[in-house]
């Protein structure tokens, strides 16, 4: 039961956050209410990177601990950041279409994440792809998942100069300049998102278990089975 | 030592003798090993020239491609070249990458590379030296072949490249011997090694590209400094992180 | 040297997803001890093969490798004391026949290479091929090749899987003589293979594997050749 926990507790936090983003939050200035995607946008962003960095952490334990525990972990974890990902390369272009009259600017950060997005479908793929033997599976993604955790912060920084920001010229703050009163429904929105992450990643957890748990009859009745045949 | 030799000529009394040392148990150390993997793949390379010549025609195919997609005249060589280098490049770079570890893989001379007196990471680093050597190979006929297609003179330019193709080409390789070593244990590999292979090259992609059209433009190198130094970082980070991780791309 | 034995299995078991290959295997090879491992297929035997070799991790169970235990960076080590001849071909085919036996023995870090080279190409008969490309070869002399490649470095336990494959009359008795002086009277070994006659002259011991499981596990004396088809685990 304790477990559902944090569902119940997203389940109303949720509901809350919509309050706080458009009702509770003063309207922006000049982009007027399609600003307000703000709030689902970065906290999904949040979302996403802490699923490839839980993964990636996940993964590194697996490869020390060879626990498929660990590993059906860093998979939820993996699963996870593809979505956020995902919600934050709709949202993006759905903000920026308004705004700045295009959908695609190519600005850094949703640039970058659209190529963190790519790393772990691909790394989804392997897993999708690789032979019977799940250890080897676990083994190989693990990798993947290490290499494209640490990748991120030189992606970043690649694109950040391509874009024409050279170093040490501007330093782009996260919430820079924001009205306390939008900060405050960011923060609220964050810990909605943070709740929705816990209970999605419990459940993905309780059904990866479960999985495993009929991999492991299926062991033992594979064995009886055998046994049984061989020593008639 | 054991008496087994005794009844066999001198030469194999020494030899078993120094199988038992437990010296030369311990192994044939990481350097050896790197030089022995890249010399047998250079030598393979060498012996079978049509493969070989098929990467260089594919890599000049890409470039082909590119110019008449493009239409470019001498002067946009210097805006979009770049790109076309190294796409062809890069591209070259996987089916070199997927050939040398599919041939380890089939029949199982993976095995035979691992029963080796080494450590794994010895593979590892004999892999990215043959494969940056077969790259570099490609990039030296590609390279005054692109300047020819459109139109650029040979020059200074070209020397001013090789540490900026030398220092990508090394991160490229990194991380793929990485990925194909996993890649081709996997089913449809072939298809995967690009997938995966491609986005995580995003830094080298972007660095190489700026740099070679900084070099291109004729501007002086405190213009694209901080690109050598990103592909410069990303090779440590990646060959380090490599050496760590390769163990278990290969451990069943 | 030491009174270690050459290889020990305790408890072994190695599983591939759902599927027990080598199910809970207790085996302990002595020097000089020569075993011939027999099982239907898929009874386990190559399984067993690469976990001897230390190229599998065991899924659980402990291997110890002359007396040490086999993981992590002592493999490294263990690594070049062992002969593996797999079923597979570990040749390389654009190589010349000369080259792929240089190429094992500097991966070995072999002194006198050419010394050694020379004579298991003559061992093999191949000195004549010594400069053709593998890959030119037939079936049965690659599968010579393949021999002589696993014994250059004077191994000290022997690992075969089916290594009589491909090979005619002449090429089973030089490859038996190889193995007999390879072997000498202390060497281990682990012979898996269908082909019992060719098998029976060299081997001390015999090891009948079901469904990843000892069946049988007994010396040759008191057995005949033509015992073995009907041994339990093997007789249909």
């Amino acid at each position: 039961m304790l477990q559902r926990l944090p569902l119940a507790l997203a389940a109303i936090a949720l509901p809350l956050a919509l309050r706080q983003a458009f009702l509770v939050a003063p309207a922006e200035q000049k982009m007027g209410v399609v600003q307000r995607i703000f709030y689902f946008h970065v906290p999904s962003a949040m979302m996403a990177f802490l699923g490839v960095g839980l993964c990636a952490v996940l993964s590194a334990l697996y490869l020390w601990r060879r626990d498929r525990r660990l590993d059906v972990a860093a998979e939820a974890a993996a699963e996870l950041g593809v979505l956020f990902c995902t919600i934050v390369l709709i949202t993006g272009p759905l903000w920026a279409r308004p705004v700045w009259g295009v959908y695609w600017t190519g600005e850094v950060r949703l640039t970058s994440t659209l190529i963190l997005w790519l790393l772990f479908v691909g790394y989804l793929l392997l897993r999708g792809q690789a032979g019977a033997d799940r250890d080897a599976t676990a083994r190989f993604a693990a990798i993947v998942a290490i290499v494209g955790a640490l990748d991120v912060p030189i992606i970043y920084k690649s694109v950040e100069w391509w874009r024409g920001l050279h170093p040490k010229v501007l330093k782009v703050s996260g919430g820079g300049g924001l009205d306390p009163a939008m900060g405050r429904s960011l923060l609220v929105c964050s810990l909605a998102f943070l709740l929705l992450f816990a209970a999605l990643f419990l459940e993905r957890l309780r059904l990866g278990r479960l999985a495993l748990e009929v991999s492991a009859l299926e062991d033992r009745a594979a064995r009886i089975e055998e046994g049984g045949g061989a020593h008639a | 030592m054991s008496g087994a030799g005794a009844t066999r000529e001198t030469g194999a009394v020494h030899d078993a003798a120094a199988a038992r040392d437990p010296r030369t148990a311990r192994g044939i150390g990481m350097l050896r090993g790197a030089l022995a993997v890249a010399g047998k793949d250079l030598r393979a390379e060498l012996r079978s020239p049509a493969q070989a010549a098929s990467l260089f025609v594919f890599a000049l195919l890409v470039v082909v491609v590119f110019h008449f997609a493009f239409d470019l005249t001498a002067a946009e060589f210097t805006t979009l070249g770049p790109g076309i280098l190294w796409a062809a490049i890069l591209f070259t770079g996987v089916l070199a990458l997927d050939r040398g570890f599919r041939v380890e893989r089939e029949g199982g001379r993976l095995d035979g590379l691992r029963l080796a007196p080494m450590a794994p990471s010895a593979l590892y680093f004999g892999k990215v030296v043959s494969v940056c050597t077969v790259m570099a190979a490609v990039e030296l006929v590609l390279v005054p072949l692109a300047a020819v297609l459109f139109n650029q003179p040979f020059g200074g330019w070209m020397a001013r490249l090789a540490p900026i193709l030398l220092l990508n080409t090394i991160g490229f390789a990194a991380v793929g011997c990485l990925f194909a070593c996993i890649t081709t244990q996997t089913r449809h590999g072939d298809l995967l090694l690009p997938v995966l292979l491609f986005p995580a090259s995003v830094p080298i992609a972007l660095a190489a590209v700026r740099a070679t059209g900084h070099v291109l433009a004729g501007r002086p190198l405190d213009r694209f400094a901080h690109w050598i130094a990103l592909s410069g970082a990303y090779d440590l980070i990646f060959l380090a992180a490599a050496v760590l991780l390769f163990d278990h791309a290969l451990d069943d | 040297m030491t009174g270690a034995p050459r290889f020990e299995a305790r408890s072994l078991s190695r599983r591939f997803g759902s599927v027990p290959a080598v199910d809970r295997v207790d085996l302990t090879l002595g020097r000089g001890e020569r075993v011939l491992l027999l099982g239907r297929n898929g009874a386990g035997k190559t399984t067993l093969l690469r976990l001897a070799a230390t190229l599998l991790r065991p899924t659980s169970g402990t291997l110890r490798v002359f007396g040490i235990e086999a993981r992590g960076d002592e493999r490294a080590a263990l690594r070049g004391r062992i002969g593996y001849l797999p079923h597979g071909r570990l040749l390389y085919d654009d190589l010349t026949v000369a080259e792929n036996l240089r190429f094992h023995a500097r991966l070995h870090g072999l002194s006198g290479a050419a010394a050694r080279v020379a004579r298991a190409l003559d061992e093999t008969g191949l000195t004549g091929r010594a400069d053709d490309a593998a890959g030119t070869l037939s079936r049965g002399l690659q599968q010579r090749l393949s021999a002589a490649r696993a014994f250059l470095h004077r191994p000290d336990l022997l690992l075969l899987d089916e290594p009589f494959t491909g090979l005619d009359r002449p090429g089973v008795q030089r490859l038996q003589a190889m193995l007999a002086d390879r072997l000498g009277h202390d060497g281990a070994c682990l012979l898996a293979t269908h082909d019992f006659a060719s098998a029976w002259p060299l081997v001390t011991r015999v090891i009948v594997l079901a469904a990843g499981r000892v069946a049988i596990d007994r010396p040759i004396a008191g057995l005949a050749e033509a015992d073995l088809p009907g041994l339990p685990g093997l007789a249909s």
